[in-house]
C-alpha cells in the first residue's frame, strides 16, 4: 500500500519529536489548504492557522520556507487566461537534435511570449517531439506570427514541428498532490 | 471581459511576490491606493467571474509529487465522452482537446510515482486506447506569472 502522501516536505526530524510529528501534520493539513488558494479573509494565515491547527507564525514561516526551498514557484494570484480573452493557445513541440536541445530550452524559456518550456521523451515512432513550448495569445494569427518570429530568431527553419492548438478546456485548475479527489 | 484600472493594477501586480504577513491584503491596499475591504471584495469577485482560479502558491511539480502529461488519440466523435472518463480519474488536473492525431491532453498528479503509473494503468486500461506518457525531463521556464497584454485584448 502507498502513502497516502508524499513525505518531501515533512521536517526532517519528524519521525524523533512528538511535539514536531503534531506539526508536520498541521504541515500537511497546510498543503492541502494551500491547494485550494489563499482565504479572502483579513488575516489568511490566521485562517489557515485555525483550519490547520498551527499558529498563524507557523503557517507564515512554513510559506515563507516553501518559497526559499522552490517548493512553491510563485505565490500570487493565478489568472485564468481563457476568460480574459487569450483563446488561443498553441503547444508547439519540436524535434530537436539531442545535443542541442538544452540550449534551445533555455533560449526559448527566456522569449516573452513562450510561457512554458518543456523538454521530455520522444516517443518513437508515434512522437518524434522532445522540446515543448506553450504560446498563449489573443488569437490564431497572432500565436502564429510569434511563432513565425520565434522560427526566424532562433533559426529552427529546418527543425521538425508541430502546433497543437487547443480548441477546449475539459479541465483546468491547480495540481492537488494532498488533497482527495 | 472588461476589467477597470483597478483589477488590471492588482493583476498586473500580484501574479507574484504575494506579501505574506499577518495582513497581506492590507499591504496590497496600500501599495495600490485602495482599502482593505476593496481588494477582497475585487479579488472574490475576480474569482467568481472566473478570471482568477484562485489566490496562492502554484506548486512546483517535480517537488510537490508526481505528475505527468499524457496523450490519447481519441475517435473524434467521442471526443467529450473520453474526456469525461479522463476527469473522472484521480488526480486529473489539465484536460485540453488539442488538434492533432493525440487530440486529448491532460496532466496527472498522484503522491507518488507508483500510484502515478497505477493510476494511469487503470485509465489506459479503461479507455482501450494507446497512450503517450511525457514526463518532465527538465523544465526550462521559470514561472513568473504571464504579463497581461492589456492592447491585444481591448
Amino acid at each position: 500500500m502507498s502513502q497516502p502522501f508524499s513525505a518531501d516536505y515533512l521536517p526532517r526530524d519528524s519521525a524523533t519529536s512528538r511535539s514536531t510529528e503534531v506539526s508536520a501534520w498541521g504541515l500537511l493539513r497546510l498543503r492541502k489548504q494551500l491547494e485550494q488558494g489563499l482565504p479572502l479573509t483579513p488575516r489568511p494565515f490566521q485562517t489557515l492557522a485555525e483550519r490547520t491547527g498551527l499558529s498563524e507564525q507557523e503557517v507564515m514561516d512554513a510559506i515563507t520556507q516553501w518559497q526559499s526551498d522552490g517548493l512553491i514557484k510563485r505565490f500570487g494570484l493565478v489568472v485564468k487566461h481563457r476568460t480574459l480573452g487569450y483563446n488561443a493557445n498553441a503547444m508547439v513541440v519540436w524535434n530537436i537534435p539531442d545535443e542541442q536541445v538544452q540550449a534551445l530550452g533555455k533560449a526559448m524559456a527566456a522569449v516573452p511570449f513562450i510561457t512554458l518550456c518543456y523538454q521530455r521523451p520522444r516517443r518513437l515512432p508515434d512522437w518524434p517531439y522532445n522540446l515543448f513550448c506553450m504560446i498563449h495569445g489573443t488569437n490564431r494569427e497572432r500565436v502564429l506570427a510569434q511563432l513565425a518570429c520565434l522560427i526566424d530568431d532562433q533559426n529552427l527553419q529546418h527543425i521538425q514541428h508541430a502546433v497543437l492548438f487547443s480548441n477546449k478546456a475539459y479541465r483546468q485548475r491547480g495540481g492537488r498532490y494532498v488533497s482527495h479527489d | 471581459m472588461t476589467l477597470d484600472a483597478a483589477d488590471r493594477q492588482l493583476i498586473d501586480s500580484y501574479q507574484r511576490n504575494l506579501p505574506v504577513c499577518e495582513r497581506p491584503y492590507e499591504e496590497i491596499a496600500r501599495s495600490l491606493g485602495l482599502t482593505e475591504a476593496e481588494v477582497i471584495h475585487r479579488l472574490s469577485a475576480l474569482q467568481e467571474k472566473q478570471v482568477l482560479s484562485r489566490v496562492g502558491p502554484v506548486f512546483e511539480h517535480s517537488q510537490a509529487g508526481a505528475s505527468l502529461l499524457a496523450a490519447v488519440a481519441a475517435p473524434e466523435a467521442q471526443m467529450d465522452l473520453v474526456a469525461a472518463r479522463i476527469n473522472r480519474a484521480p488526480g486529473v488536473n489539465h484536460n485540453y482537446a488539442r488538434e492533432h492525431t493525440y487530440n486529448l491532453w491532460f496532466v496527472m498528479t498522484a503522491p507518488d510515482h507508483e500510484l502515478l503509473d497505477e493510476h494511469l494503468d487503470e485509465l489506459e486500461h479503461e479507455l482501450r486506447l494507446p497512450m503517450l506518457r511525457l514526463p518532465m525531463v527538465e523544465g526550462y521556464h521559470i514561472d513568473l506569472g504571464f504579463d497581461i497584454d492589456w492592447e491585444a485584448l481591448s
